[in-house]
Order: structure tokens, then C-alpha cells, then sequence
């Protein structure tokens, strides 16, 4: 998403790219940044809160009118009610590497699938 | 852990360095290599918003109302664009890496802004939006992400009269 932005703007296009990955976004470079530090899922504001999803959208609107230089990022003022998610998404363990492993087996046999459908489809 | 954030530490996560160690507990080697710049471009607005229209661009999916439902790896790695005319009733996300366990995307709004930008054409804080959204994979292939799919929003931004975008990343 953040090459894709990167992009537009070269030609022209300004953007403002709103996400919850501070580091992924900020160590591609993009013009306007607007983070939000949520869990990854609702970049625009949390799920049926109206009043915060329209904040979050002006604030982007703002950073496309205001931003003077490039890789201007702006935190909006949002807080997730709680902080477990920072820990446990992705979490890696002693407790749970035999399902992590195990996990990582399924997803590559699932791959491996998906790569000889494609070829399948190309022959 | 209390769950409260530990000033004597980074508070923001670190998706870099999560979603490394992961993959590397799942048994993946060659850790993924994240787009590195040390400087982006730069457009001014050219006009004002009152007078210009935006694009919105995801990475959410279509949902095909014929489809049983997609396998995992099973979605189509394209780009596409769709009507804003109707607006989509829903988006498809689960493919996408996101917090499944801390939230839902259940809510259209809390991941792609038409709605909230069609009510602010409206009221003439921007011109309008565009007449199409467009989707973009989110490729692990830097290299194909820079010479197929960026250049094919471009192209479809530039044919819809795209002045600003707006690029939500699940």
C-alpha cells in the first residue's frame, strides 16, 4: 500500500495513506502518514463509532491540506480500551512453539497448493 | 503482563520485528525484507479539496456473492476497481493480517472511509469521490508491487479524474 502511494504521488496524485503498522508505513516513506494506534483491522476509526471514524477521516483530509514536506506523520488522539493486543498478536512463546510450528506446516502445505493450482492454471 | 504499556519500552508495536520472529517460530527461513526508503515524493495539493475529487484505495477484497467462499491463498493477487454506486455492502478481509483475535472489520466503516467521504461531498468539504474504488493486493513481491499494480491504480485513478487519494491498509 505504502509503494502504491509512494507511486501516485511521484506522478502527481497527492495521497495520505491511513494504517495502524507505524514502522511497516514509516520504513517505506510516504508522503502523509496518518496513524492510528490500534490493533491492526480499523484504521479509519473503531468499528460503529461514528463520530470517531468521521474525526479520523477529517484529520486525513487536514494532513492532505497542511502537510509541507514529505513522511509527515500525524498520531490521531484515539486510545484502544485496552493494551493486551500489543503483546499477544503474533505472540511467540516457549508455551506455544510446538503450535506455532505445526501451524507454519499447514500454512506452507496450504502454499504449496495454492502454487500448483496457478501452475495448473498457467499450463 | 497487567496489559497496561510499559513506558521503559517501545508502546507502539513493531510489526517489523512481530511478524520476523513469527515466521520464523512457524519454520519459515529468509525473514521477509520490508520496503526500506530513506526518502518519499512529494505532491503539493494542487487545489483545493472543495474543488477536488477523491479515490479511496484498500485492501479489502470484492465479495462474490457466488462463491462458496475463498480457501486460504485463495484469492485473486489483481488489482481491481468497483462502483462506489451502489456502495459495497461489505468488503472481504479475512485474507488480510490483521488483530482477528483483539477486533472485527465487521463494521465497513472502520476500515473504508466512502461512506464518511460521500457525507463530506455533501456538505462541500471535498468536490466528491470518485465514481470507482480500487483494491490493491498487498503483494509479497516488492518488485511486482512497482512495475504491475501501482502503475494500474495510477492508471485507473488518472481515468476516473483522481485528484487526491486516500490508501487505507487493513
Amino acid at each position: 500500500m505504502s509503494l502504491t502511494a509512494r507511486h501516485l504521488e511521484e506522478n502527481g496524485i497527492p495521497t495520505v495513506v491511513l494504517g495502524s503498522a507505524r514502522d511497516i508505513v514509516e520504513q517505506c516513506a510516504v508522503p502523509r502518514f496518518l496513524f492510528t494506534d490500534f490493533p491492526l483491522g480499523n484504521p479509519c476509526g473503531a468499528p460503529y463509532d461514528r463520530t470517531m471514524q468521521r474525526q479520523v477521516a477529517e484529520m486525513a483530509l487536514v494532513l492532505l491540506e497542511s502537510a509541507a514536506f514529505p513522511r509527515t506523520t500525524v498520531q490521531t488522539p484515539f486510545h484502544w480500551p485496552t493494551d493486551q493486543w500489543r503483546q499477544r498478536f503474533m505472540e511467540v512463546d516457549e508455551s506455544h512453539a510446538a503450535e506455532l510450528r505445526e501451524a507454519g506446516e499447514i500454512r506452507r502445505a496450504q502454499q504449496a497448493a495454492q502454487r500448483a493450482r496457478e501452475a495448473a492454471a498457467r499450463a | 503482563m497487567s496489559g497496561q504499556p510499559d513506558p521503559a519500552r517501545r508502546i507502539f508495536v513493531s510489526y517489523i520485528d512481530k511478524s520476523r520472529d513469527y515466521y520464523e517460530a512457524q519454520g519459515y527461513g529468509n525473514p521477509y525484507r520490508w520496503a526500506y526508503n530513506t526518502a518519499a515524493p512529494f505532491t503539493p495539493l494542487p487545489k483545493p479539496l472543495a474543488d477536488s475529487r477523491v479515490g479511496i484505495v484498500t485492501t479489502a477484497s470484492l465479495i462474490d456473492d457466488n462463491d462458496p467462499g475463498p480457501e486460504p491463498f485463495s484469492m485473486p493477487r489483481v488489482v481491481y476497481s468497483a462502483p462506489v454506486d451502489p456502495p459495497p455492502a461489505s468488503l472481504y478481509t479475512m485474507h488480510r493480517s490483521w488483530d482477528k483475535e483483539a477486533t472485527h472489520t465487521d463494521d465497513l466503516g472502520s476500515f473504508f472511509p466512502l461512506q464518511v467521504m460521500r457525507d463530506f461531498a455533501i456538505e462541500g468539504r471535498i468536490a466528491g469521490v470518485s465514481a470507482r474504488f480500487y483494491g490493491v493486493p498487498t503483494q509479497y513481491s516488492q518488485r511486482q508491487t512497482i512495475a504491475s499494480d501501482a502503475p494500474e491504480i495510477l492508471r485507473l485513478c488518472r481515468e476516473d479524474g483522481v485528484d487526491v487519494a486516500l490508501l487505507v491498509a487493513l
